[in-house]
């Protein structure tokens, strides 16, 4: 990567964007351009070749046949798997982050091999959909603000012990395993349920994104006003008594 | 019953079998009631009281009606309106004017036109098939699909696949929008289909054939799976500029006092519709130029010594469609987005809309969640104003006729306002 440019390569959108996932990209530009780092962004429908050579992936929500489609479109390719295997940052979202893992149940009721990119494995909840808002405490190490979002899910998502939770919910149900996990992450490579999405609601991991492909601790500020007020006021209708 | 366009008379009532007469007076019972309670219209209630005692009334009040059903995500309250009117050229209408579009409003609509022929009726996406199985329509049209309240519907190609295999049995003569590739798909196993080209702007949900799920070739106006062949059938009536071509390719200016591409499109549908009808385009189109507001959508009100147009976006590809309809900059938009129930309660739909281009005007953001507007329009690099009231962002505003853009509770809540 050549100093102050940033390649972002957002994943299939002709089948994961379901939940405004384009946002999530939008919000990595917005952030780093903010940082006057050159950012190209690349959407890759899902009949080209995912380039190798970005320095963040966004992989977002999609509904139950798009997923299996994507599955078997990214493991015949595997740029992804190479990019993540030159240290790229991955990020996935809901269908995205079952997909990176090691397997998932498909829309025909079977079990469908993901990526392997995170030791997690999903199966299907028995109860009701998880739908609703989520508060969740993001895992200490990663040195994150809490975790505000949305959810929409089926999936019951269970950890490896190549894995951390990347948060634990107050408010939600988070990787539906009923143990409060929400998410999972190694190394550069994350995984959450959170759509909204949920970069625009947490703009400080969208900053974690960044400084990690820059290979930094830190960025120059950049103004948080509104993403603030929202947070503020999404926190405050997510833990108030119904 | 409430709802309705066309007052009861009893004529009809007499000739209804007994069951469904006891059902339509409960039915109206209930409904006054409701409206004195200060409830709204009424018709919804009355017309589950009125299903609860009489599970056949829906079928037994279309019987002797000539049936066409809308079913879209966006324009059908329109399009019923303005098919209604084509229809009125023909004989008297009845017509779930005022949006009612479940089965409990349909049946207090029908039950309030006792003396119609015809009967128009806009029906909710998810009841398409039960209500085609109940009123045995003589004609349906398909607008469009495309994503809306996805915490709480089914996901759009499921919803696809739901017409399609609802419907496939029909007798109707089913109206499709050939420009729709999942309409397409709903319509292609019905017997007898009228294909209509009448574009769609929002093309983001259609990527993947619904048929095998390749990718989706998209160049221009056409539309083709190279996987398994599915493609754009040839459109019997098109939506060419600002004129309906019809089969025999006769041009017809289409002249509404609704604005807007979508609108254009929403009068070709209707054109191909009451053709079924034996209307032609040339007297369907001149009645639709009385239109001028549909359940106050398009409305101009004066509002603190101000015009304001009031628009209504309920989901991306409708806000698609009303940013290519409002006045260039600088005119001032005002938007307002809930969160309600009736709304979905989940905003990310934000994200799909492109924002962007509202660049130049001054822009006011209001509603339960201005601050997901907020956030949306900061990093789409917009200037704009958070305000509280409309009243603020009236004042607020530069000079110039208002574009005020809201989703379904944030419209009504405006509509509420600006009549005082």
């Amino acid at each position: 990567m050549s100093e102050s440019s940033l390649r972002v390569v957002w994943v299939y959108p002709d089948l994961l964007s379901t939940y405004g996932d384009r946002g999530n990209a939008l919000v990595v530009e917005r952030r780093a351009r903010q940082r006057h780092l050159n950012v190209t962004r690349i959407d890759v429908r899902s009949d080209q070749a995912i380039p190798t050579s970005g320095d963040i992936y966004l992989i977002g929500g999609g509904e139950d046949r798009p997923q299996r489609l994507a599955a078997e479109r990214l493991r015949a390719d595997s740029g992804l798997v190479r990019a993540s295997e030159n240290g790229a940052i991955i990020f996935g979202v809901c269908a995205g982050f079952q997909i990176m893992g090691h397997e998932f149940i498909n829309d025909l009721g079977e079990r469908e091999p993901g990526l392997g990119l995170l030791d997690t494995w999903t199966t299907r909840g028995e109860g009701a959909r998880c739908v609703g808002d989520v508060l969740a405490d993001v895992d200490p190490r990663l040195g994150l603000p809490q975790l505000t979002g949305f959810e929409n899910h089926q999936g019951v998502t269970h950890l490896g012990q190549g894995v951390q939770p990347f948060a634990t919910v107050s408010v939600g149900r988070g990787n539906g395993t009923g143990d409060g996990t929400e998410g999972a992450w190694r190394d550069t490579v994350f995984g959450t349920y959170l759509h909204g999405p949920v970069l625009a609601r947490n703009p400080a991991v969208a900053d974690m994104l960044i400084k990690l492909a820059l290979d930094v601790n830190a960025l120059p500020p950049a103004d948080t006003t509104w993403y603030d007020a929202l947070r503020a006021e999404r926190i405050a209708a997510t833990t108030r008594p119904a | 019953m409430a709802g309705t366009e066309s007052e009861p008379t009893g004529a009809r009532d007499a000739s209804l079998p007994a069951r469904a007469k006891i059902a339509v007076t409960a039915g109206r019972v209930a409904a006054a009631v409701s409206r004195k309670a200060g409830r709204g219209s009424g018709s919804v209630i009355g017309g589950k009281v009125a299903l609860r005692l009489d599970p056949d009334l829906l079928a037994t009040l279309a019987d002797h009606l000539d049936v066409v059903l809308v079913s879209a995500t966006n324009g059908k309250t329109t399009t019923t309106r303005l098919i209604a009117e084509a229809l009125r050229a023909a004989g008297p209408v009845v017509s779930n004017a005022l949006g009612a579009n479940m089965p409990a409003g349909i049946t207090s609509a029908l039950a309030g036109g006792s003396d119609a022929r015809f009967g128009v009726i806009e029906v909710d996406e998810k009841y398409l098939a039960t209500v085609a199985r109940d009123t045995r329509p003589k004609a349906i049209a398909l607008l469009n699909l495309s994503r809306d309240q996805l915490d709480r519907a089914a996901e759009t190609r499921m919803m696809a696949e739901k017409w399609r295999e609802g419907l496939q049995n029909t007798e109707a003569v089913v109206i499709a929008n050939a420009d729709d590739p999942l309409v397409t798909w709903a319509a292609s196993s019905c017997k007898k289909v009228v294909w209509v080209a009448a574009g769609q702007a929002w093309k983001e949900d259609a990527w993947s054939c619904p048929a095998c799920g390749g990718v989706m070739q998209r160049p221009g106006d056409d539309w083709f799976c190279q996987e398994c062949g599915f493609r754009r059938p040839n459109p019997h009536w098109a939506l060419q500029g600002t004129h309906v071509i019809d089969p025999q390719r006769g041009a017809w200016p289409i002249q509404l006092q609704l604005p807007g591409r979508a609108n254009l499109a929403n009068a070709t549908s209707s054109a191909a519709v009451a053709a079924v009808f034996g209307v032609s385009p040339q007297v369907a189109l001149e009645r639709m130029r009385s239109v001028a507001a549909v359940a106050g959508r398009y409305d101009v009100v004066q509002y603190q010594g101000r015009d304001i147009r009031l628009l209504l976006a309920k989901n991306p590809a409708g806000w698609l469609e009303t940013f290519s309809l409002i006045d260039g900059p600088p005119a001032p938009v005002i938007l307002s987005v809930n969160a309600l129930d009736a709304d979905g309660t989940d905003t990310s739909w934000l994200w799909d809309v492109d924002y962007e281009r509202l660049a130049g005007h001054p822009v006011f953001v209001m509603g339960q969640r201005k601050l997901d507007l907020a956030v949306r329009l900061e990093v789409a690099g917009l200037q704009f104003h958070v305000v509280d009231t409309l009243e603020q962002a009236v004042r607020m505003a530069p000079p110039g006729r208002i574009e005020a853009i809201a989703n379904y509770t944030a419209f009504q809540q405006l509509r509420k306002v600006v009549a005082g």
